[in-house]
């Protein structure tokens, strides 16, 4: 009987599985950081935290599986295949105190982000400004708004439509290195070009 | 008499601007479709070609020959398969604060999902449901099949 069990019980989970009305499988996430999903119904609850690690239902009875990249690929394939590229993140820096003049480096990258707006289907940008902390915080907020603006404006003159992006500022809120007030720092002297 | 009539008119064209720029901003963007999609939205069907916005209360459906992804403003990327039906239950989103809420159903299809900024700062804030089960997120990426569904 035990072995019976044994055999007939993973069968029977098989036979489940291969038509179950409900599925949900939990991927590994592409950052690599910790990851989980939460299935609730009726019944109960059950957590799915390990890549691949699937939940099935099927006449109102829940189990848990472990699936498979094959088995993704298999019944996911067109969903996944459609998936739009993955938002991607930019930052170019100013020249200190500069609304409108970019480092030498950064135009470079700008050239980037040209390219990389060209590659996507239906591009949208979302354009952050951000300032270092001399100066005070309502003169950084206007910096800031004035980065992204010059910015947005190098975008529209390099094609893309304006009503695909969004400015914002932070001003010095959001510094990327850590400084006492009124610290110079070139590395927060930036704008944060987010294409989607 | 005539110029009541132009106030009238002028009131209406005035209040129907109003109205416009009071329009709802789009959660998303298409990105990606093939075969028939279609939006369901306020009782019209509309094709989902790339670059059509999406709007919280749309519907998405795929025919036997059809695929679509979105992606959201927090950057919640989503793609359906063939013979699916999804709604955009509520989706709020806040790009100075990152806050926001989302509800996804599916109906019916496969739907694949990876969470944006929302799930980072409020993952509480965000459901995904299927005609019987709900999913909370704690993570990034995940895959849902509701094999037979009712289609509404």
């Amino acid at each position: 009987m035990n072995k019976l069990n044994r055999l007939a019980l993973p069968l029977l989970f098989t036979l489940l599985a291969g038509c179950a009305s409900e599925r949900v499988v939990l991927l590994p996430s592409a950052d690599g950081r910790a990851t989980a999903v939460v299935v609730r119904d009726e019944v109960g609850k059950r957590m799915l935290d390990k890549p691949y690690a699937g939940s099935v239902r099927r006449f109102g009875l829940g189990s848990d599986y472990q699936s498979s990249p094959a088995e993704v690929q298999e019944i996911f394939g067109q969903a996944l295949a459609a998936r739009p590229p993955r938002p991607k993140s930019f930052i170019v820096y100013f020249q200190e105190g500069s609304t409108d003049a970019l480092t030498p480096a950064s135009l470079a990258e700008f050239e980037t982000v040209k390219k990389e707006i060209a590659s996507r289907p239906a591009a949208e940008l979302t354009v952050i400004g951000h300032t270092d902390r001399v100066g005070s915080l309502d003169l950084n907020d206007q910096l800031s708004l004035s980065r992204a603006a010059t910015v947005r404006d190098l975008l529209i003159a390099a094609g893309l439509a304006g009503d695909k992006i969004e400015t914002a500022g932070r001003g010095e809120r959001e510094p990327l290195v850590p400084t006492a007030d009124e610290v110079a720092e070139p590395q927060n002297r930036r704008v944060e070009i987010s294409v989607r | 008499m005539i110029k009541t009539h132009w106030a009238v008119a002028c009131a209406l064209a005035c209040f129907s601007t109003a109205g416009l720029a009071q329009a709802p901003v789009s959660a998303g963007t298409v990105k990606n479709a093939a075969g028939e999609v279609l939006i369901e939205r306020a009782g019209q069907k509309l094709p989902a070609a790339v670059g059509a916005p999406v709007f919280a209360a749309d519907r998405l459906r795929t025919g036997a020959d059809g695929s679509v992804g979105i992606t959201l403003k927090d950057n919640t990327l989503l793609s359906a398969g063939p013979n699916s039906l999804l709604s955009l239950v509520k989706f709020a989103f806040d790009s100075t604060t990152n806050a926001g809420a989302m509800s996804v159903g599916i109906r019916k299809g496969t739907l694949s999902v990876a969470t944006g900024k929302i799930a980072r700062q409020t993952p509480e804030s965000i459901d995904f449901h299927t005609p019987t089960t709900v999913l909370g997120v704690r993570g990034t990426e995940f895959v849902i099949e509701v094999g037979r569904g009712s289609d509404e």
